[in-house]
């Protein structure tokens, strides 16, 4: 029984690749269909796990910065941390008096601990800070504005318009290409079943003799789902090539970032290899569920 | 002892039409039965009735000890690895050799080469084909034709050899030729039921005949001709 299964196998590989050789114009159709998809679907897939990347970036490194009163008592600190820790969409505070604020930047040059070293608490011109970053980036207008309205507040920055906009920018194209790329996919996989069921009508006397002599259904199916399996590994063939040189290639001519420091790309290593094992992967599914179901219609089941 | 037997067997299609009627019929192990009748009859639609291709809507068959009306779809390949069917149309594999076609039946279960060659050659032998094995199906002549479709047939080595008008396309030479192979093959043990419109080789043979008429039978000669009063 298990030699039966095993030889059935090996024949089924056998006809498949006879199959994909015969029936080539027709294998190349299904061959090409699914390169182009896979091809379109890596592009987006970098594209959109770039875009997530920068996204997450710039999430990590925009801090709104709260600029307190000189006035300020540390009682009113107190205070206020207690409110702010009371507020929505706080990731994280930090407490920076001007003192430390001071020490920080003497110890970053001599320039500056040169010039601060003899100011006192009272001459030091520095501000008191809560250091803020914050869980939604969507929202850190309103969080702004909140914080903003405390009393003892006297400025509040995070870099405002431009984080705004760059975060809008990156959630939409974020969202259109992940639409894109599970449409697209939806797409090909019925595209790849249209034409492998092209493929397979051509050779619905075979399937016919198969039914008659006695082969069962699963004896039938397996030498077209391996066929599909060989289209779907020989349709990703190009959009891997592509994918390993191509974004390579784009990685090393804008070294690593793109328009400014802060976007910065996703490094090539290991990412293109899962990129195309995950190309590879779609393209033996898609190929593979393209013919199972092209094949069902001729079945009895 | 019985190889087949129908009880009551009625066959209506979807569309109102009822091809057979409460039909029983026994047929022995290693007999040879002519199905015949006009068109329209019900021929066709008992012949793959037999093969489990249609299904009966009321009554019992049963070929080989298996109850071919409760044989589930995904099981009906249990039933096809018992018989040998042939057609008038031969539905050979033009792509594949004489050779290849005849191995297809025994690949597509899985058996081992070795076992694999010795059964075609043995097959091909019988129908006298063993000199065009390497030939494809559109280098050979319609009887040559039929004979691969048939060597497939019997390639398994079936107690059943169901012949769906074989001898449809050929001319009588070569339809007697054909004949006289299924006569071999029943010889050698195997029952053959064969439906067909010729006469003459009906006449001919002198087998059993099983009449039908608008899918009722009218008659059952043990011996009979294709008498034109009845059909």
């Amino acid at each position: 029984m298990i030699m039966k299964l095993f030889r059935m196998f090996g024949r089924s590989i056998r006809d498949a690749y006879r199959s994909v050789i015969r029936n080539f114009s027709l294998s190349l159709a299904s061959i090409s269909c699914i390169t182009v998809t896979l091809v379109i679907v890596s592009l987006f897939t970098m594209a959109s796990y770039n875009v997530d990347n920068f996204t997450k970036l710039i999430k990590r490194d925009v801090t709104v910065v709260v600029f307190l009163d000189n006035d300020i008592t540390p009682e009113e600190i107190n205070a206020m941390e207690t409110k702010i820790s009371q507020m929505d969409n706080i990731a994280k505070y930090e407490f920076k008096s001007k003192l430390e604020i001071k020490e920080q930047m003497q110890s970053s040059s001599d320039v500056f601990d040169r010039i601060m070293s003899n100011w006192d608490n009272k001459e030091n011109p520095l501000q008191d800070t809560f250091l803020i970053k914050v869980i939604q980036i969507e929202k850190i207008k309103e969080t702004a504005a909140a914080l903003s309205a405390l009393d003892k507040v006297s400025v509040v920055k995070y870099g405002e318009g431009m984080v705004e906009k760059l975060v809008f920018i990156f959630s939409v194209i974020e969202k259109g290409t992940a639409g894109l790329v599970i449409g697209l996919l939806i797409v090909t996989a019925f595209l790849i079943a249209n034409t492998i069921k092209i493929t397979i009508f051509s050779r619905q006397t075979e399937i016919s003799i198969m039914r008659l002599v006695g082969a069962s259904n699963l004896a039938i199916r397996l030498p077209y789902i391996i066929e599909g399996l060989f289209l779907g590994i020989l349709g990703s063939v190009i959009p891997i090539i592509i994918t390993i040189y191509g974004y390579t290639i784009f990685y090393g001519y804008f070294e690593g970032q793109l328009f400014s420091p802060l976007i910065r790309l996703v490094s090539p290593y290991p990412f293109i290899y899962i990129i195309s094992l995950c190309l590879l992967g779609i393209g033996m599914v898609v190929g593979m569920w393209g013919s199972a179901r092209a094949v069902r219609r001729h079945l009895k089941i | 002892m019985e190889l087949i037997r129908l009880s009551k067997v009625t066959k209506r299609y979807k569309n109102g039409v009822t091809a057979i009627a409460e039909l029983d019929l026994k047929i022995k192990k290693g007999d040879f039965v002519f199905i015949i009748g006009n068109s329209g009859s019900g021929k066709s639609t008992l012949i793959k009735m037999l093969y489990r291709e249609e299904k009966p809507t009321m009554g019992k068959i049963i070929v080989g000890g298996i109850d071919v009306a409760r044989l589930i779809n995904r099981r009906v390949y249990r039933l096809r690895r018992k018989l040998g069917i042939v057609f008038q149309d031969f539905k050979l594999l033009p792509k594949a050799t004489v050779y290849e076609n005849v191995a297809f039946a025994l690949e597509v279960l899985g058996e081992a080469r070795q076992d694999i060659r010795q059964k075609v050659i043995k097959a091909l032998e019988l129908v006298d084909l063993k000199d065009k094995v390497k030939y494809y199906p559109d280098q050979l002549s319609g009887g040559e034709q039929q004979r691969v479709a048939i060597a497939r047939a019997i390639v398994n080595e079936p107690k059943l050899l169901i012949c769906d008008e074989p001898t449809g396309n050929l001319d009588p030479k070569i339809s007697m030729e054909i004949m006289r192979v299924l006569e071999t093959i029943n010889k050698l043990g195997t029952t053959v039921i064969m439906a067909t419109h010729d006469k003459q080789i009906v006449d001919e043979m002198q087998k059993r005949v099983v009449v039908l008429d608008a899918g009722r039978l009218i008659k059952d000669f043990e011996k009979g001709t294709y008498d034109y009063e009845v059909v």
